[in-house]
């Protein structure tokens, strides 16, 4: 059918449903048009922009085999309470078949302060594991072999003092660190702008942050150095499209941070991941994940003149949406984390988590993860979404879609390189205005009605207060401030101190990697507190900004 | 005689998820009360200083990272031993049911979960608030 | 609790409460203030004004510091605009003094304008009389630099500051002709981005050609506020401005003028309440209105009437 057949019957199509569509106030958010046609995408050149998996501009996947060479890795992000603790749950993970490890680290971890800090107090193992010291760290992967598990740690700020612990427990194990594989979080831009767990100011956070790039580059070569992530962009409140731009729009400041201290696109460019959300919209999820690799792939062939192929190549983890999950009527949240997994899974990812069902109203019980687990493998072995790749391409409505999130992403861009780039961005609140006004009108939406949530604004109904939630015991910070006192007088005072004046010396020397000094620090068993410390007297703190 | 609902919106303890606290300090805003807003990381002493400064109403404080049952009774004793006994005080967050008893016990007034309409905040305050 | 005297004792839960009886215009509020008067006149009133976005919460916060290192105490108010539409508003400048918060030596509060017309200058007015009275040395009122009322709070200062940052554009222009003839002072914050040393040029033109120009010319101080840098000398500015007020009479002209200012600021407003209760609850206003309508009067014979009738 030629296109002018196609628009005319279209327009018949149109004015014959016109009457019979109902308009349910409920579903005012949706879009304009109801039906796609091959007009749609009459413009979208096959090999420019959707091409084949493994090839430019990778839309349809990183890997030409995808998920008929492997699945992708399920790896559930888990730790609280001690290590010991977490180091129980990481090893029922592994012989349940999690082919990763993500570890979840308390608060007063993320933010740089011991467990005996005032400021700590009743924050210690919460939300993820304490690590205050190298023998944390031991603890935490005690018969775990370094050299065979990837982990992937979920920490920002310290990176470089969690990644170098990690490095340390590994040479303890007799792995070298060239054998090492796994990811660092290390993305302090969208702490600033969504997640709040930041401590430095913008300029040193970057300089840590390329330290660790070329460091690993040199010494770690198999870590991803980098997850620049979407997924708290989208949780605080973001858009699809916003998601996407916003991180891309990081990841363009952390590249060209690089640049700027002397390192090579292709030099690190290989070892920089992404993390996405899959959120509740199935298709406009797909959409996003199959934009976000065209549009990166862009970016780095125009704009940064990469020459190797994997530097073009996006590569991400996926959560499943956490803030979608309700308090009400929580087992319906099994079912929306099926929906965000065959969005993730169609979408392409290269390893993914999936949120229990009761996590807006605690941390998940075992019997919560294990099905959330499950969910992975029903969806991976049984569902029939990952036997051929990329299985919604040519849908008149999906590849119309990823083109206007494309468009969309790349005005943001754009406007954010008018203000000066991201961080500029972030420091005159721009990219925090956007969330929050998308925020803002979802939670309008959802109250007026015109955003419906089953459970939650419609099919309400009475229920018992939830049973089984899994509680931290509240004497944990207590025996984990012990540990350290006990910790701190069993070590070399001596060798701390030297080291922490070495480390100082060095974070006022511009040029000088703190990676090495940072690593020399763990090993005598500094404490993370008493190495951001250090950190903070040199570099300062960062100040939020926040305008409403 | 002007009179004008006065929020402290809080954010006690480390965590930084703030969507919550900022989508209610707008919904707040909206409903014509006077919100002033701290930011990430307070301490009780500094929520409960602040309070004084401002002379609030209300102070609505929101935790996502399960130290509610360590935080909020603690910013409720220092705003009472700053002499504010009339304060309303509120939270909200990811507080499992069963905590909640022990909260309101503790001099929270309300507790407000995921998934609560701000419109059901707004009310709450207008309700009880003492002027 | 008797506010005024736990005021004067040291209490900052009275202050705070003498504020909010201010702000909310409570009857009591003048017999406060009646009894805090003898107790002003102590402290030194620094304005701070300019656009939005200019970082004035954070300068705010650096010059408090400043001060405090200097061993002296320090109030602050922090004005932000009310809502037209809602009536609400986020008063949100306390969150870059949040460092402050603990400092006994610090009392900051925030302000909405809640769209009072005029009556928002009196009213902060009278709240830096009740942070003078409480004994603090310094006091800084900061606003936001658009609006006559806000350029009213700032013009009763001792000294005003005015805060530009550069790259603002065009927009700036319209902001520019409201609040740069009442600078004392002029802050250049943010002076390490591109433009800094335009903006000096501009504002030196302008000053140029200000031809009322005094023999004071305000000085423009660069600051990056954020990183501390350019504090001292700012401060050092406002010094040098304070001791040239004192020298030749000015600050006594400026506190003369500001005290004749307020009488007939609250006079006005009370003849208006007055009359306005007088004329309203009686039903008066709406016959008027109605023969008006009839065209059995006017306005102007109205107004002639009641004026007659209520100030003879």
């Amino acid at each position: 059918m030629s296109n002018e057949k196609i628009q005319a019957e279209l327009a018949k199509y149109e004015a014959s449903v016109e009457k019979a569509i109902a308009r349910f106030p409920e579903r005012e958010h949706l879009p304009e048009k109801r039906l796609y046609t091959p007009i749609d995408i009459k413009d979208t050149d096959y090999a420019d922009e959707i091409s084949f998996p493994g090839v430019y501009p990778y839309t349809r996947g990183v890997q030409p085999t995808m998920y008929r060479g492997r699945f992708w890795t399920m790896r559930m992000y888990a730790g609280f309470s001690t290590a010991e603790e977490s180091n129980k749950r990481y090893r029922m993970l592994i012989e349940n078949g999690a082919t990763g490890l993500s570890c979840a680290f308390d608060l007063p971890t993320q933010i740089g302060y011991d467990s005996t800090d005032p400021i700590s107090e009743g924050e210690v193992g919460k939300v993820g594991v304490a690590i205050d010291s190298l023998a944390d760290m031991e603890t935490l992967f005690d018969q775990i072999d370094l050299g065979k598990v990837s982990t992937s740690m979920t920490i920002n700020a310290p990176a470089s003092v969690l990644l170098a612990m990690y490095i340390a427990v590994a040479e303890k194990q007799g792995v070298p660190a060239d054998q090492l594989r796994g990811t660092i979080q290390n993305d302090i831009l969208k702490e600033y702008a969504a997640r709040g767990t930041y401590i430095f100011p913008p300029r040193p956070s970057m300089r840590l942050i390329t330290n660790i790039f070329e460091y690993c580059s040199q010494n770690v070569p198999k870590w991803n150095t980098i997850s620049i992530s979407g997924y708290h962009i989208r949780e605080a409140g973001s858009t699809a499209a916003q998601e996407i731009a916003f991180t891309i729009a990081d990841g363009i400041a952390y590249c060209e941070a690089a640049i700027k201290a002397g390192l090579k696109i292709d030099d690190f460019a290989g070892r920089l991941s992404f993390f996405w959300n899959a959120h509740n919209n199935v298709l406009e999820e797909v959409a996003k994940f199959r934009a976000s690799r065209r549009i990166w792939a862009k970016v780095m062939k125009e704009r940064f003149h990469a020459q190797s192929d994997k530097s073009m190549k996006l590569r991400f983890h996926t959560q499943t949406a956490g803030s979608m999950l309700t308090a009400q009527q929580p087992n319906n949240n099994i079912v929306r984390v099926a929906l965000q997994t065959a969005a993730a899974v169609m979408g392409g990812t290269q390893s993914l988590h999936t949120n229990s069902r009761d996590e807006a109203l605690a941390l998940p019980t075992q019997e919560s993860v294990t099905i959330a687990l499950r969910t992975q493998q029903i969806v991976a072995y049984e569902s029939g979404l990952a036997d051929v790749i990329d299985p919604l391409a040519g849908s008149y409505y999906v590849e119309s879609m990823t083109n206007s999130i494309e468009a969309e992403a790349w005005d943001y861009i754009k406007k954010i390189d008018d203000l000066g780039g991201a961080v500029a961005a972030i420091e005159k609140g721009y990219i925090q205005k956007e969330i929050q006004d998308s925020a803002y009108k979802w939670q309008m939406d959802v109250e007026s009605g015109a955003r419906t949530i089953v459970g939650v604004n419609k099919f309400q109904m009475e229920e018992e207060p939830p049973k089984g939630l899994l509680k931290v015991d509240e004497a944990v910070g207590e025996r984990q401030k012990a540990k350290v006192e006990a910790m701190k007088a069993k070590r070399d005072n001596e060798a701390v101190k030297a080291a922490l004046a070495d480390l100082k010396t060095a974070c006022q020397d511009e040029n000088e990697n703190l990676m090495p000094h940072i690593l020399a620090a763990v090993k005598t068993y500094a404490t993370l507190g008493e190495i951001c410390n250090v950190m903070r007297e040199v570099f300062g703190e960062y100040e939020a900004h926040v305008s409403l | 005689m002007e009179k004008k609902i006065r929020v402290l919106v809080a954010k006690p303890g480390l965590d930084g998820h703030d969507r919550g606290a900022k989508v209610v300090a707008r919904a707040l805003r909206d409903a014509g009360f006077e919100v002033i807003y701290t930011g990430l990381r307070q301490t009780p002493e500094q929520i409960a200083e602040a309070a004084l400064q401002e002379d609030v109403n209300v102070v609505a404080m929101s935790i996502l990272s399960g130290a509610h049952g360590h935080l909020f009774p603690k910013v409720v004793d220092l705003i009472h031993k700053n002499g504010m006994n009339d304060v309303l005080i509120i939270g909200g967050g990811v507080i499992p049911e069963g905590d909640i008893p022990a909260l309101k016990e503790a001099g929270v007034s309300e507790v407000f979960t995921p998934g609560t309409p701000t419109g059901d905040v707004v009310k709450f305050i207008n309700e009880h608030v003492k002027l | 609790m008797d506010i005024a005297e736990e005021l004067l004792k040291g209490n900052r839960l009275a202050l705070s409460r003498a504020i909010t009886a201010i702000e909310n215009e409570y009857d009591e509020a003048t017999d406060i203030m009646k009894r805090l008067y003898p107790h002003t006149g102590h402290a030194y009133v620094l304005g701070i004004t300019g656009p939005p976005g200019a970082g004035k919460s954070t300068l705010t916060d650096k010059i408090a510091r400043e001060y405090r290192a200097q061993g002296k105490t320090v109030g602050i108010i922090a004005v932000d605009p009310t809502s037209p539409f809602t009536g609400g508003a986020i008063l949100g400048d306390r969150i870059r003094m949040n460092g402050l918060t603990l400092d006994e030596g610090v009392f900051i509060r925030s302000m909405g304008t809640r769209g009072s017309l005029g009556g928002l200058s009196h009213k902060t007015a009278d709240a830096v009389k009740a942070l003078d009275a409480f004994g603090k040395d310094i006091i800084i009122v900061e606003t936001v630099g658009v609006g006559q009322s806000e350029v009213d709070i700032v013009k009763a200062a001792d000294t005003t500051m005015v805060v530009l940052i550069p790259g603002m554009g065009d927009d700036i222009q319209a902001i520019k002709a409201g609040i740069l003839e009442i600078g004392d002072l002029y802050c250049i914050n943010k002076s390490d981005l591109d433009g800094a040393d335009k903006l000096v040029r501009e504002i030196n033109m302008m000053l140029d050609l200000d031809s009322l120009m005094t023999d004071w010319r305000p000085p423009i101080t660069k600051v990056v506020a954020s990183q501390n840098e350019g504090i001292t000398e700012l401060l050092g500015t406002v010094e040098k401005h304070r001791t040239y007020i004192e020298g030749n009479g000015e600050l006594a002209k400026r506190r003369t003028k500001r005290t004749r200012d307020e009488i007939l600021d609250i006079l006005s407003s009370n003849i208006g309440s007055y009359i306005k209760k007088k004329i309203v609850d009686s039903g008066r206003l709406d016959g008027y209105v109605e023969q008006i309508r009839q065209h059995e009067t006017d306005p102007y014979t109205v107004i002639g009437e009641v004026m007659d009738e209520m100030l003879k």
